[in-house]
């Protein structure tokens, strides 16, 4: 079987070529500490799952350090913009065809292995791993096309993503690292305080300001920890399972969806949801960094509002 | 009082974030602040850590795109990303985004929520042709033009994927939601929880939209100001 620790070590190994090229580049002041970064992160995606606990959390302190000492830097990209405009003057609409073998695999394959039994029946993928696997695989097909088609040096992919992923820079493992403030966080009872302290404020015997709290609550627990996945068992224990459901008599599937989806229109709103609001600021190499979280929250608040309407309405 | 000390965590992340402080030095004095607060030792709180750390890799995998994409900018890709949105004169930023979010609701609704995504979606495709379909509203963008429109591609794939995945049944958060429920012994059934993902997908569609809508009218009213 396929299992998740392939795409792992696949993705590892990139990263740690990502590594070596970055001690070979002149062209970067900082190069040793981007090729220590990259390499750390590889060997995480590598052996994580045999290096122990105490070891990882001792190769997160270590990013956080490089990263926060400013010891990270830019490699200089290798092509410049006239050259390339005239490369896709060349070679027309047929550079989407790489995109599209990467997409087709990943959405046909996974489509072809989730919903024919036959091929289900085979366990070929981890369960639930399949989409991401497969996009691995759609990326390895994509690679040989372009170097039978267009004949790139070897070692050109890597540069190219070395390229790209300098430009993200650190903001590529902070998702990781808000994962692991999350757990903290839930591990020593952060969450539940926060609950008892919202249903303080609650007044007694009317529905909606529960709702409201329920809803007002996920969101804002969502942005403060930066994952709906984190506010979610805080609120419904605090609020949505003993007062929604047991207390109003609220239908829980309603409660849980759609209190779910508040959460998310929180994950709208902040620089905690690194992945989703931090990074892509970074990989469109935009200048302020919030730039998509301020794209965001005029539809995020009014759809807050709805969601809150929308548990009011359809649970009870 | 004790129970309040680790809220002091969340202080360090509010004040830290704020301040704008490097937040991968934030985070991780945030955690490791609560931890000992809560009366963890140290070496515990790194090791939390590290499993936590460890445990999200799966975050990492969509990296894998890269290689492929910085190949293909090599050879000119998002500038042929612009010139094919430039030939279709009918083509708004607007309108080319609502597009990208209904596909990105439905990828994400059948379970293929990854197959899309800012590495692999909107850094080579969709934000180069939202800024070329802006150029054909307005002309030359300014610099903060510019930026506002790969915002708004950047934001309508997260309102697309947010709004999209829960309406898969075997998505995380549905089995979160059933796990919580469970402990209390509440039974719902994922098909449920999905259904009820449904009005929240097509308020966010109809309010997302709305919004894109509004962004061409700023991008036609700027051509007008500058043709004036």
């Amino acid at each position: 079987m396929i299992t998740s620790q392939w795409v792992f070590s696949l993705v590892g190994m990139m990263f740690g070529a990502f590594a070596l090229l970055s001690l070979g580049d002149r062209t970067n002041r900082k190069r040793f500490g981007n090729a220590a970064f990259w390499g750390l992160f590889a060997l995480s995606l590598i052996a994580g799952s045999w290096l122990g606990d105490l070891v990882n959390g001792c190769i997160v302190l270590a990013l956080a350090a490089l990263a926060a000492l400013g010891l990270i830097g830019r490699g200089e990209p290798e092509t410049g913009e006239p050259e390339r405009a005239a490369a896709g003057e060349r070679y027309g609409n047929r550079l989407f065809l790489p995109i599209l073998i990467v997409l087709a695999v990943a959405v046909l394959g996974s489509l072809a292995y989730l919903y024919i039994p036959a091929l289900h029946a085979t366990g070929l993928f981890e369960r639930n791993r399949e989409t991401l696997i497969l996009l691995c695989v759609g990326v390895l097909f994509a690679l040989a096309a372009i170097f039978a088609w267009l004949k790139p040096p070897p070692l050109a992919p890597l540069q190219e993503g070395r390229r790209l992923i300098d430009a993200v820079g650190w903001a590529a493992v902070l998702p990781m690292m808000l994962a692991s403030l999350g757990l903290v966080l839930a591990d020593t009872g952060v969450g539940r305080t926060i609950g008892e302290l919202v249903l303080h404020v609650i007044p007694d015997g009317t529905v909606f300001p529960a709702v409201l709290a329920f809803g007002l609550g996920m969101a804002l627990f969502t942005i403060l920890t930066g994952n709906a996945f984190a506010a979610f068992p805080v609120m419904a224990t605090a609020i949505g399972i003993p007062l929604l459901i047991q207390g109003y008599g609220g239908d829980a599937a309603v409660v849980g969806a759609i209190g779910m989806l508040a959460g998310f229109c929180g994950t709208l709103m902040t620089p905690m949801a690194a992945n989703f609001n931090i990074v892509p600021a970074a990989l469109l190499e935009l200048k302020d960094s919030n730039a998509v979280i301020k794209a965001q929250i005029g539809t995020a608040l009014p759809l807050l509002a709805v969601n809150i309407v929308f548990i009011y309405w359809f649970a009870f | 009082m004790n129970q309040y000390l680790p809220l002091l965590g969340i202080v360090i992340i509010i004040l830290g974030f704020g301040l704008r402080f490097n937040p991968m030095l934030v985070v991780p004095a945030a955690a490791i602040a609560t931890g000992l607060l809560a009366g963890l030792d140290l070496l515990e709180v790194i090791a939390k850590l590290g499993k936590a750390f460890n445990d999200s890799r799966i975050i990492a995998i969509p990296w894998i795109v890269l290689p492929v994409i910085g190949l293909l900018e090599r050879y000119g890709l998002q500038q042929r990303a612009r010139a094919v949105i430039s030939g279709f004169r009918a083509a708004t930023a607007g309108r080319l985004l609502i597009l990208y979010l209904l596909y990105r609701q439905i990828i994400s609704a059948i379970g293929l929520h990854s197959t899309a995504g800012h590495a692999q979606t909107v850094r080579p495709l969709v934000a180069p042709m939202a800024v070329a379909a802006a150029e054909n509203q307005s002309g030359r963008l300014d610099e903060e033009t510019d930026e506002k429109v790969k915002a708004y591609a950047a934001a309508t794939d997260n309102v697309g994927l947010f709004f999209g995945e829960d309406i898969f049944f075997a998505i995380g958060s549905i089995l979160l939601i059933q796990a919580t429920f469970e402990a209390y012994g509440l039974e719902v059934r994922a098909v449920e929880l999905a259904m009820w993902a449904i009005p929240t997908a097509i308020a966010a569609f109809i309010l997302h939209s709305g919004r894109l809508l509004l962004l061409d009218r700023v991008l036609a009213r700027r051509r007008d100001g500058v043709s004036s």
